[in-house]
């Protein structure tokens, strides 16, 4: 691109007044983002290595990593930690197949393009907390219309077990996320070149072997793009567990449990140590993935 | 394909279970909303009676008495003040990185992104201490903030995507008949910019919307607890009722103006959800 200008004399004072306005464009931005993640997170560390529980605010000091062998020592952390990852695989998993048919049928579809389209919006549209009461309300086992429902027994008490609480769980969840992982692998489908498939169809190949030889190759990077988002995003999991079950048969998440330790027990330094325990999981997640993506998740370019 | 041919029913059957699935919660929370205490608790998809008491209840006695109003102001107000600001923030930005060159415009571009994929729990122990230190917890202010850093990377994304389809050659243009780089931005740029900038603006004003985690953690009362989190918090008429039937009604109230708005705009959204989205 233009970065080598400066060793031009003539055009550095245009390239410094052009860096000059850069910086001052984009520094409001850089510090709203910096002011609620890179300070907060240091001050959680900070607060994690101190016995801070505003129940008791004369007690206090340095602990060292005693929160952290708290944490890690607790049976807590450890469920939470399978159900999280348990929500998350299964969730994506789920996703990223019916994405992925919500896709092909939104490309290759000659008509009622439109009408998948705005299907798949609505749940983005919903707000998260509105889509649980809903589920909720739909799957209580006096009230709800689904025991309701032919072959579902009148008597199934969703909520008051552990896996049938993730089931009701997770169909919220992979009702209100698949959109998003639809129209991100649809945006990959339509930059691949349609000549191939032709090509394909005239040396006989079979429709399952255009989609595992030219679509899904093709599609890799927006792949893991969309499962990389995903499975962060679907990591944080809050709002749907709070709503239906609050943490209750044991089906808490990692979020649910910081979320209790530091807002509902007023204990900070605790609960600042589940949140970095949060943090470097999501980096690992993070770290994995964009090992297997190469750097190409840092270039913004947009697709052409 | 053929009308009436097999694909044909298949492919029609399909967008069909799509839409119904897509619809059912809508459905499901209007037909509660409208059933009245009796028949609230029937089990049934399409009410036997209807009535429109859930939705009076909400808005009986006013903002000071109302369970509802109140958070409904907050939520309105909290949305909005963050869209126009992070999208006038990220415009910014956003310009530079599409149209400059300087150095750590990489950082920027990656920071954001890292910031996307940040667990928001992790901030909100600190937050709680610093906002009460700092006398904005349980403030518009206090949620702003929050919603601001991380509706962030999502307007930039989406906006430096929209900025590198402008054509370069009218801003040179104007920079030759004499404006200032600033000027081209607000005289030349800004109009150009402005279908791509209204869609950031419906993506950060939905996620400012949404959001319960902050808005359960950094509030306390209806000073500035938003619609999500008041949810949450209702109670029924006494102790011994529940509150199905206004919970129901409220989340109506806030989805359906919402729905209508992102149907009305969907190719706009898909194009700004997917910017800058998918590398190769």
């Amino acid at each position: 691109m233009e970065a080598h200008t400066e060793r031009h004399p003539a055009a550095s004072e245009r390239t410094r007044s052009e860096r000059r306005l850069a910086w001052l464009l984009c520094a409001p931005a850089v510090i709203a983002m910096l002011a609620v993640t890179a300070y907060p997170i240091a001050y959680a560390i900070v607060l994690s290595v101190q016995q801070i529980d505003l129940r008791f605010p004369d007690e206090g000091g340095f602990v060292g990593l005693d929160n952290y062998t708290s944490v890690l020592s607790s049976q807590l952390w450890w469920t939470d930690l399978f159900n999280t990852v348990f929500l998350t695989v299964v969730t994506v998993s789920i996703e990223l197949v019916l994405g992925m048919i919500i896709a092909l049928v939104m490309h290759r579809a000659i008509f009622g393009r439109g009408v998948v389209r705005t299907a798949v919006l609505i749940p983005y549209g919903i707000i998260t907390v509105v889509a649980a009461f809903s589920w909720q309300f739909a799957f209580a086992p006096d009230s709800g219309f689904v025991n309701n429902l032919p072959l579902i027994s009148d008597e199934m008490d969703w909520f008051g077990g552990r896996f049938s609480s993730f089931a009701v769980i997770i169909m919220a969840e992979v009702w209100k996320t698949t959109p998003f992982m639809a129209l991100l692998l649809l945006a990959g489908l339509v930059t691949i070149d349609g000549q191939l498939y032709e090509a394909a169809k005239v040396d006989g190949a079979s429709a399952w072997q255009r989609f595992t030889r030219i679509t899904l190759p093709l599609m890799k990077p927006a792949i893991l793009v969309a499962l990389l988002f995903r499975t962060l995003d679907a990591f944080r999991i809050f709002d749907t567990i709070y709503i239906m079950t609050a943490g209750a048969q044991d089906t808490e998440s990692v979020s649910i449990l910081g979320f209790n330790q530091l807002i509902s027990r007023l204990n900070l330094g605790l609960g600042s140590a589940v949140s970095v325990l949060i943090f470097i999981c999501v980096l690992a997640i993070a770290t994995l993935y964009v090992k297997v993506l190469g750097t190409r998740v840092e270039e913004g370019r947009p697709v052409k | 394909m053929e009308r009436g041919s097999r694909e044909y029913v298949l492919w029609s059957i399909g967008i069909t279970v799509v839409l119904i699935f897509a619809l059912i919660p809508v459905l499901w929370l209007i037909s509660v909303s409208l059933k009245p205490p009796e028949s609230i608790a029937d089990g049934r998809f399409i009410p036997s009676e209807v009535s429109f008491d859930n939705y009076k209840s909400l808005f009986e006695g006013g903002v000071d008495d109302s369970p509802f109003i109140k958070p409904l102001i907050n939520s309105i107000l909290i949305a909005l003040s963050t869209t126009v600001i992070s999208i006038v923030l990220a415009s910014f930005a956003a310009y530079a990185i599409a149209r400059l060159e300087f150095p750590g415009k990489r950082v920027i571009l990656a920071g954001a992104l890292a910031i996307a994929m940040f667990p928001p729990i992790s901030t909100i122990g600190p937050l709680f201490d610093m906002w009460r230190a700092l006398g904005i917890y349980d403030t518009y202010l206090g949620l702003i903030i929050p919603y601001l850093t991380f509706s962030l990377p999502l307007a930039i994304y989406c906006l430096v995507a929209f900025f590198r389809e402008i054509p370069w050659e009218l801003e040179q243009a104007a920079q030759v008949d004499g404006a200032t780089p600033f000027q081209a931005f607000r005289k030349v740029i800004v109009p150009l910019a402005a279908p791509g900038m209204f869609t950031a603006a419906i993506l950060v004003f939905i996620f400012a919307w949404n959001d319960f985690l902050f808005a359960i953690s950094l509030t306390s009362s209806d000073a500035s607890r938003t619609v999500p989190a008041a949810l949450a918090f209702f109670t029924g008429e006494s102790s011994f009722t529940e509150p199905t039937g206004s919970i129901a009604a409220a989340a109506i109230v806030v989805t359906v103006p919402i729905i209508v708005f992102v149907l009305f705009f969907q190719r706009r959204i898909v194009s700004g959800l997917t910017a800058g989205a998918v590398k190769g």
